[in-house]
């Protein structure tokens, strides 16, 4: 009876408030990005309390997510379902860059030799389908980004970050908490370069090369692949710095640490989306 | 911090909530059970429902008679727009989310949903979007007015409406993503001992499918709307030949969600059409594991047909044809499902209640809605039919007759078990028969005026079309007012009645009917062991 008790247990949280406080933010976020987007002077302030709602929420939601697993909540099969969760989660993340993908194949396969076909002579005379491309309307001087430089170093940058995670991984298997919470830092610090050489290879995108977001198809998709590429290591870094904060507080053992193979998890993702962005936008 | 309670032996209950839940509208805004979210999401889904009707009667009030009436043309094409995108995204997605809530637990034997603080998060994002859709009609400009589908350049000229429409359909998106990872968990996870994937009721089978499919697609619908965003107000040309881009593109990406996402309407609703049929044809469902892969199979196909929507966008040939045949296979898949809902039938002892009537009503008609939608796939053909009444006519096959219809025949066969009570049979008849009769008036005739050639979304009509358009404004109008109908019945239904036994129906089957009526706040929380 124990037994089979234990077996089949599964914690259910009791009420709590946090959701609710949640889609607030959500609301104040939608409606402050409208209004901001359609020049209302109520917008931008919107937007922002929404987003300090937003962290306030999760501040709160985390803490009492964190505090349960402390205290032994999530057994055995909480964390089957965690996995599960994790897992879909990161599924619909990759359909999500599969859309912007998709665009980018489209629009070098489909879109930008039809502009050039014959069919089109008469509206875009002359106009020559080869990538990049910023369209046969776009007349101004820009330039791509070429691979061999930033983007490379980005990379190796990435590839890095992934082995040092997997080491801080070892460390905690092996119950040896320097190796984990060296392993995060120096994680968390590659990731924050990545990101460092991202800004800086925007400004210069902008201020030297003429490439913007209104520079065409290359434009659109350039800034929308790596801006959202970006975004998402952007949050990868944030979770992994609560892991060093935790790891550094004493949580997680070698058997019961899936937060930590959560975030894992995600940077390895963000990782692999990386390394197709390389190839197929920077380098073919 | 720690609010978790510990029971004698060191471990903790398997509800957090014992004895210090609060009370009034605290309950519902803070709860974790499955079954108080799940009743959440069927009233807000039957309010939408309203609201889309109205909407719904809006248009066809303006269709009564050819001219100019009572709303201005863009008015009218706020109305499609947000009757569409409501019906979807407000109606009857969440319609099926709360009976997923609400029986999953119960069918396969879990003391509760997976993630029960998300379950409240999913729902609760509901009311903002639905919020946001609503007000949009009182913003400059007026609401989103370029059909649910949002094709550009028309989404790229228009006012702030469409920004609202934008940022509802990423939170709806969101919800229903959450929604669907907290199923497919429940699902995988937290079975009863001895309850293996191919004995679950097919109602938890089809929403396994359905939960996959949501997962896979409102992304990239999320992806969609943003490049719309982006092209709106960031000066990005995804969907701009001048910039290298294609409006074609966008129909592209919509429809790689657009189709996934009309089985994601539907195939909940086979799943509680087979058990409705099994239950009052006193037999096993014919066949149930050639239904789990007919599921499955029609799952997987939905991603390989896409383009059969854009006929008419100039695809090259060997496309035309390719979408042609892929869209014609997924026939056999749901030719398999009528076939078997027949065969369970053939030879049961069979008794006519409400749900039965509905699930008989259901494969009547969306049979009907499938042969349709044969005739839509040929492209030859098409190119006549494309944005006449035939389209309309075909998906309201599906999505009323269809989906709608099998909510109905799932609210009637649980309603004992949510309410405790026995709803009134005689009323749920008269409630079925008017929605059968009045839904064939409303959408039968549609057929004849798209052979004919009447375009839709558009609030002027020739004169030739005026005889089938009055006949189709009386039926929607008798149709939204047989509703109110059921609303009243649910509404006496939960105050009284009846007495309902643990057990209502005597061919019912499942884990559900094991429970009291009705089912008590918490079930299962020691699992059964399914033999």
């Amino acid at each position: 009876m124990a037994a089979q008790k234990e077996e089949t247990y599964y914690y259910v949280p009791g009420p709590s408030a946090w959701p609710l406080v949640a889609s607030f933010a959500l609301l104040l976020m939608a409606a402050g990005s409208v209004m901001a987007m359609n020049k209302i002077g109520m917008g931008m302030p919107t937007l922002l309390a929404g987003v300090v709602v937003l962290l306030y929420m999760m501040h709160g939601w985390f803490a009492k997510v964190i505090g349960e697993s402390r205290a032994g909540a999530y057994n055995k099969r909480v964390d089957v379902s965690f996995r599960w969760g994790m897992g879909w989660f990161i599924f619909s993340e990759v359909m999500f860059f599969a859309a912007f993908f998709g665009a980018l194949f489209y629009i070098r396969t489909i879109s930008v030799p039809d502009l050039s076909s014959l069919e089109n002579a008469m509206i875009w005379p002359g106009f020559k389908a080869v990538w990049p491309t910023a369209g046969p309307a776009f007349k101004e001087h820009w330039d791509a980004m070429l691979p061999w430089g930033l983007p490379a170093v980005n990379t190796l940058l990435l590839l890095a970050s992934g082995a040092t995670l997997t080491w801080a991984h070892w460390g905690l298997m092996k119950e040896q908490r320097k190796q984990l919470i060296i392993g995060l830092f120096l994680t968390i610090v590659l990731g924050a370069i990545f990101l460092t050489f991202q800004v800086e290879e925007y400004s210069h995108a902008y201020s030297e090369m003429n490439l913007k977001l209104s520079t065409g198809g290359y434009g659109s998709t350039f800034y929308l692949l790596t801006g959202f590429h970006g975004f998402h290591v952007t949050l990868g870094a944030i979770m992994l710095a609560v892991m060093l904060f935790r790891s550094i507080k004493g949580d997680f053992s070698p058997k019961h640490h899936f937060a930590f193979e959560a975030v894992a998890w995600y940077w390895h993702f963000v990782d692999v989306v990386w390394l197709f962005l390389f190839v197929v936008v920077y380098w073919l | 911090m720690n609010t978790a309670t510990t029971t004698a032996h060191g471990n903790f209950s398997a509800h957090d909530d014992h004895g210090h839940e609060p009370g009034g509208i605290m309950r519902w805004i803070t709860t974790t059970n499955h079954k108080d979210i799940g009743s959440m999401y069927l009233w807000f889904s039957f309010a939408m429902f309203l609201v889309g009707g109205c909407m719904a009667l809006t248009i066809r009030s303006e269709l009564f008679q050819p001219g100019l009436q009572i709303v201005q043309p863009e008015f009218f094409n706020q109305m499609t727009t947000l009757h569409g995108l409501i019906m979807v995204f407000g109606a009857i997605m969440p319609a099926f989310v709360g009976f997923a809530n609400w029986m999953l637990p119960l069918q396969i034997g879990a003391s509760d949903m997976a993630f029960g603080r998300m379950n409240n998060l999913s729902f609760w994002m509901l009311p903002p979007a639905a919020l946001l859709l609503t007000t949009s009609l009182f913003v400059p400009g007026g609401a989103a007015a370029a059909g649910w589908t949002l094709y550009p350049p028309l989404t790229i000229q228009q006012g702030m409406g469409m920004d609202m429409a934008i940022f509802a359909i990423h939170i709806l998106g969101i919800s229903s993503i959450m929604g669907s990872i907290n199923i497919a968990t429940t699902i995988m996870n937290l079975r009863a001992p001895g309850m293996t994937l191919m004995k679950m009721p097919l109602f938890c089978w089809t929403w396994l499918v359905t939960a996959f499919l949501v997962i896979a697609v409102m992304p990239i619908l999320a992806g969609a709307v943003t490049m719309t965003l982006t092209d709106r107000h960031f000066g990005t040309s995804f969907f701009n030949a001048a910039g290298g881009g294609d409006p074609v593109l966008f129909q592209h990406i919509f429809w790689f969600f657009g189709h996934p996402e009309v089985y994601i309407v539907i195939i909940p609703g086979f799943g509680i059409i087979s058990q409705v049929i099994s239950t009052f044809s006193r037999k096993p469902l014919f066949g149930y594991a050639s239904m789990v892969y007919a599921v499955a199979a029609i799952g997987v196909l939905s991603f390989t047909v896409w383009a059969h929507h854009m006929y008419t966008t100039g695809l090259p040939l060997t496309a035309q044809l390719y979408f042609m045949y892929a869209t014609m296979f997924i026939a056999v898949p749901t030719g398999v499902k009528i076939f078997n809902w027949t065969a369970t039938m053939w030879g049961g002892s069979l008794t006519f209640e409400t749900p039965m009537l509905f699930a008989i009503g259901f494969i009547f008609l969306f049979t009907i809605g499938g042969f349709s939608g044969l005739v839509l796939a040929m492209a030859a053909v098409d190119v006549q039919m494309q944005d006449t009444y035939y389209v309309v006519a075909h998906f309201h096959y599906t999505m009323v007759a269809g989906a709608l219809f099998s909510a109905f025949a799932g609210a009637y066969y649980w309603l004992p078990k949510w309410t405790g009570h026995m709803y009134n049979e005689t009323m749920g008849k008269v409630h079925f028969w008017c929605s059968f009769v009045f839904f064939n008036m409303t959408f039968f005739v549609q057929h004849f005026l798209g052979l004919a050639g009447m375009p839709r979304r558009i609030p002027d009509y020739a004169l030739q079309f005026a005889d089938f358009n009055k006949i189709s404004t009386l039926g929607a109008f008798g149709f939204g007012l047989s509703q109110l109908l059921f609303l009243y019945n649910v509404i006496v239904c939960i105050r009284g009645g009846e007495k309902a036994p643990a057990k209502p129906w005597d061919g019912a089957e499942g884990l559900e009917w094991d429970v009291p009526s009705p089912a008590p706040h918490h079930t299962w929380e020691v699992q059964p062991v399914v033999k």
